[in-house]
This record gives structure tokens, C-alpha cells and sequence, in this order.
């Protein structure tokens, strides 16, 4: 499963969900609406520049705060393919997976990336081409557990197969 | 085994698990609020799952956005409320019994020691405080558990705090648990158990230890757990809603990491501007101008918070420039604090007195601030935005330094109203 798309770069650490999706938009939990105001109080422009099949890529302790799937949902519906961090905070680690959606771990993410880059990954083999740099980065694969749950397309799906056996 | 490895084996079967684990393990108790539980509802019904674990182990709670602020929210509220009705779910909180669903938990006895509870909620880690393994999780993992009772959770390494010493006057548990995140930062425990012990925790009572796990998450912690003893028997005397068997950390236990502080020379502490993990002296920050006070949240809400700004703000007034907002956690914090006069208190110094809510808290409603604006609050969270305009700001600390801070009119440290 190859992605391909351009880098959105978010330096800083310890991005918060409250930044990535205030609370003030909470009693909507529409996908498309959400999305409307995906990374507000970071970056206010981010809606506009972001293309469909791009990447955030962030730094530490991306996600961290409340445990609001909303964060999940305003960057998928915003276009974003998947987020690169240095680290994730745990919840929002747990809700990209749940949700079958790619949170990929790679130290030193955002020095290595810059906003514009374009970036291929490939979630199985475990890296992420560069194109505009040339380089390569490899990061540790997800666990089989991970893999099977980005495959089914989530927990949800998942359970919803066990059950119908 | 820590006691979280123990809770962890003994709810997925097994005699031992080891950290970095997958397990799939018994859920206790599901809790559900206003915000990330429709969603888990909708998902339901996408997949056409009809059923429920054990409608006994549910609590649903509105809590965020209630009474309803606006449309939108009523609509949310309406999506819980129709889903416990259909579910006939007894253990549902309508307004009027309601209050910040992780005061609710353990006031109504469903927090019990040695279960696992989940909510889709971050600050879940609260119920930690009775030897619980208590974590937030996300609205899939809601309606997964919803469905199934069940949950995937990679078993967490523990990192060991133990507090010794005497609090001073004028400085709480709260104190304690800024002075720990500011010395491991946000990201100190990130994904790992956070277990407190030692005499200063052992001194706490039942609502100031709820205090130091509910923070447990702004230091990324997966959950925060304190042992069980006669203090968390005693509260839980009356209450509790079925016999319990506490569990205990094993003496050769290992920890990714062990922390030793003495609050004997602790001071009363404010988080600044935008992480909870800058803690500083109250008195550096004094005379730092303040627009609002709120006294409230699943953090500090609760009766004891209440006396202790009760205390300070009895025969004192408002400094004119400031609103001060009480907000008991819960109905039944709200009714012992009229009984006790507490209200007459806070009304005759100016500080207004509102419903049992999230409200401010994550920038929800009753007490938003305008860009620019600043605010002393009880609550855990200090992001950018978190109680309105992405310009205000919020400074966390006690209910004491709040008290005190909203008589001055700017930040205050409490011990110079004791
Ligand atoms: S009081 Fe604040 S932190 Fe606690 S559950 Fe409500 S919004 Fe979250």
C-alpha cells in the first residue's frame, strides 16, 4: 500500500487536539465539518493549502490532550493521508488505528521533512521516500496486530466481521 | 506484577502479562458523556450492532455542553439520552442528577478497586484514585466496548512516584501533582502507568487523590493509579455498588522508572500559558492582572474544593475587575454546599454560583473568554484556546490560589489570605 502525497510541517511539539480541533467545534461530529476547521488555532490557512493525499508531519507527543476521535476525523476529512511525529500521545495514537487510519512514528520526522516535500510510504515494507530530498527513512513496521486493524479498516469493521462470523 | 499488570492479567485471563503486551481485557464499566459517546452510537448503527454488553455496567453522563447551549448540542444530548432510553440503561444521568461525569463515577459507588473502567474521555485516569485501572480512550473504542464489553490495550510500563513529607499550609494536592509534571513534563509518562504511593499521598483524602491521577494524562500518563486502603474503604462505605477485592503492587514489582519527592517545602504552584507543565511559584507570578476565576471541573470541583475557596473568600470580596465562577462537579456537591452555606459565601463576596457542568472548562459555554482575556482555573488544561479565543489565556492552580487570586484581583498566593 503505497501513499503518495506533499509534506505539511508542524515543528513544534506536543500539539494538542484542542489546536488540531477546538472544542468549540465539538457538538458537530460530521466528517466534512470537522474538517472545515481541521488545525484552526495552529494554522489558520491549513484548510486552504491542504490538497487531498497529503501528509502532516509534526514532532513530539503529536495529539496530545483530550481524547476527542474528532482530531482523527477533521484531518482525514481535511485530506490528510496519514501524519508522520517524531512520537504520538497515546489516545490519538489508539484513535488512528482504530479508525484504520496510518499514524507512523519516526524520530526526528520534522527536521528531516520539510513542508512541501513530496513523500511516498509504504506502510508495509515500513518507509518513507523523500522524492524532493532524495532520501530515504525507515521506520519500525506496525505490529501485526496494527497491520490487521489497518486492513480491516478499523476496530469497528473488525468486530462488526467477527460477528457476522 | 504492579498492581495495573495484576488488573490487567486477572480482566484478560491470564496469570501474567508483561509490559508492551497486547491483551484483550474485560471492561467493568463503560462511561459515556454528551461529546465522543454519540459518535460511538452512529458507528453502532453503521454496522448494525443492536445490543450491548451488560446494560448494568453502563453509565451515560451529559456532561460537556448541558444544559444543552445550543441546538447543536441538544442534538447531541438527545442522541445519548434516546440511546439509554432504548437500551433501557438505568444508570443514566439526565440534568438535574448529573454533573462532570468523572465526579458521578466514584460519588454513586461504580468506582471500585481492582476493576478496569474505560470512557471516552482523557481524564478517565481520575478513578485510578481506588486502585482502579481507569483509562481514556477514543469513540471507536466506545462503540467497540459498547458491543462487546471488551478492549485491546497494550500493557503499559509503570513508573513508581513516591511522595513523602508534610503539606504545608495552604498547599494541596494540587500543588503536587503541577510539581510532578513540571518536573517530567508533558510527555514525561507518555503511554506508561503513573503509580503513586508514600505518606503524602497516604495523607490525602479520597477527592484530593482524585485530583493528582485525574492529571496523570497532561503528563501523558495512560492511566494514574493509587492503591486502595481504609481511606478508599471509607469512602467507599455506603457506596459502593458490589463487594471488592483490592489489589496491590508486588514488593519486587519493576518500574521503568522510580521518582522520589518531599512536598514539605512545596509551594503553591501556577501552571502558566500553555502547558501544564509550567508550574511556577504563585508569588513569582503575583500581580499578573486577571479577568476571571472558575472553581470547578472533574479536577478541583469537589466538595473539599469548594470549602477550601469557601474558606478564603469568606468575609473577603471580589476584586471588581474579576468574575468568579463556582461550578460544583456535581448535584450532590451542589446540594452539600447549600446546606453547608457555602453559596451564601460565595454570593456575599460576588463570586456567582452555577449548574453542575463542563462548561468553561473546555471552552464549552457558561464563562468563555475574549481574546486577550485571562484566567486563574481549578481545571487540568492550559492549551491555547482550551476556555475560548485562541488569544486568552489560562493559568491552572488550587482552589486556594484561585480564591485568593480572584480577592486580588491578579494572581495571589493563597497562604497571604490564610
Ligand atoms: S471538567 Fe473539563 S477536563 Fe473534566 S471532563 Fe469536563 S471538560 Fe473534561
Amino acid at each position: 500500500m503505497l501513499m503518495k502525497g506533499r509534506a505539511h510541517v508542524y515543528p513544534r511539539a506536543h500539539i494538542n487536539t484542542d489546536e488540531i480541533i477546538p472544542a468549540r467545534y465539538l457538538t458537530s461530529d460530521d466528517e466534512a465539518e470537522l474538517a472545515t476547521h481541521a488545525m484552526e488555532d495552529i494554522d489558520a490557512g491549513f484548510v486552504k493549502s491542504v490538497c487531498a493525499g497529503d501528509f502532516v508531519v509534526s514532532s513530539q507527543d503529536f495529539g496530545c490532550g483530550s481524547s476527542r476521535e474528532h482530531a482523527v476525523w477533521a484531518l482525514r476529512g481535511a485530506g490528510v493521508q496519514a501524519v508522520i511525529a517524531d512520537s504520538f500521545a497515546r489516545i490519538f495514537f489508539r484513535n488512528a488505528i482504530n479508525n484504520g487510519y496510518a499514524a507512523i512514528e519516526l524520530p526526528g520526522a520534522s527536521e528531516k521533512i520539510s513542508s512541501g516535500d513530496e513523500l511516498e510510504v509504504d506502510l508495509e515494507k515500513g518507509y518513507i521516500r523523500n522524492v524532493t530530498t532524495s532520501e530515504t527513512y525507515a521506520f519500525t513496521p506496525f505490529p501485526p496486530f496494527v497491520v490487521e486493524m489497518l486492513r480491516c479498516g478499523g476496530l469497528l469493521r473488525k468486530i462488526a466481521g467477527a460477528k457476522k462470523g | 506484577m504492579t498492581i495495573t499488570e495484576k488488573i490487567l492479567a486477572a480482566h484478560s485471563g491470564r496469570e501474567t502479562v508483561r509490559p508492551g503486551e497486547i491483551v484483550e481485557a474485560d471492561i467493568d464499566i463503560f462511561m459515556g458523556h454528551d461529546v465522543t459517546t454519540p459518535p460511538a452510537i452512529s458507528m453502532l448503527e453503521e454496522q448494525g450492532i443492536d445490543t450491548v454488553f451488560d446494560r448494568e455496567r453502563i453509565v451515560l453522563v451529559p456532561d460537556h455542553f448541558v444544559p444543552n447551549k445550543d441546538i447543536k448540542s441538544a442534538e447531541l444530548a438527545k442522541r445519548l439520552r434516546e440511546f439509554a432510553h432504548k437500551h433501557a440503561i438505568p444508570h443514566y444521568f439526565e440534568v438535574g442528577r448529573n454533573g462532570v461525569c468523572h465526579a458521578i463515577l466514584p460519588e454513586k459507588g461504580f468506582v471500585l478497586p481492582g476493576t478496569t473502567i474505560v470512557c471516552p474521555d482523557s481524564h478517565t485516569c481520575t478513578h485510578g484514585a481506588f486502585g482502579a485501572f481507569s483509562t481514556g480512550i477514543g469513540s471507536t473504542d466506545a462503540a467497540a466496548v459498547l458491543a462487546t464489553g471488551k478492549l485491546w490495550f497494550k500493557v503499559p510500563e509503570s513508573m513508581l512516584f513516591v511522595v513523602s513529607g508534610t503539606l504545608p499550609e495552604g498547599v494541596y494536592s494540587k500543588d503536587i501533582i503541577l510539581s510532578i509534571i513540571a518536573d517530567i513534563g508533558v510527555d514525561g509518562a507518555l503511554y506508561r502507568a503513573m503509580e503513586f504511593s508514600g505518606p503524602a499521598i497516604s495523607a490525602l483524602s479520597m477527592e484530593a487523590r482524585m485530583t493528582v491521577t485525574n492529571m496523570a494524562i497532561e503528563a501523558g500518563g495512560k492511566s494514574g493509579i493509587i492503591a486502595a486502603d481504609e481511606k478508599t474503604d471509607d469512602y467507599l462505605r455506603g457506596r459502593a455498588r458490589k463487594a471488592y477485592t483490592p489489589v496491590a503492587s508486588d514488593e519486587d514489582a519493576v518500574y521503568v522508572s522510580e521518582h522520589m519527592y518531599d512536598v514539605s517545602a512545596l509551594e503553591p504552584l501556577v501552571a502558566v500559558p500553555h502547558l501544564p507543565s509550567n508550574g511556577r511559584p504563585a508569588r513569582e507570578l503575583a500581580g499578573v492582572r486577571i479577568d476571571q476565576v472558575v472553581i470547578g471541573s472533574c479536577t478541583n470541583g469537589r466538595i473539599e474544593d469548594l470549602r477550601i475557596a469557601a474558606d478564603l473568600l469568606e468575609g473577603n470580596v471580589v476584586a471588581p475587575t474579576v468574575r468568579a465562577l463556582v461550578i460544583p462537579a456535581s448535584t450532590e456537591v451542589w446540594t452539600d454546599a447549600m446546606k453547608e452555606g457555602l453559596f451564601e459565601i460565595f454570593t456575599d463576596a460576588g463570586a456567582a454560583v452555577s449548574l453542575p457542568t463542563c462548561g468553561p472548562c473546555l471552552g464549552g459555554h457558561m464563562g468563555i473568554l475574549a481574546k486577550g482575556e485571562r484566567c486563574v482555573a481549578t481545571t487540568n488544561r492550559n492549551f491555547v484556546g482550551r476556555m475560548g479565543h485562541p488569544e486568552s489565556e489560562v493559568y491552572l492552580a488550587s482552589p486556594a490560589t484561585a480564591a485568593a487570586s480572584a480577592i486580588a484581583g491578579s494572581i495571589a498566593d493563597p497562604r497571604d489570605y490564610l
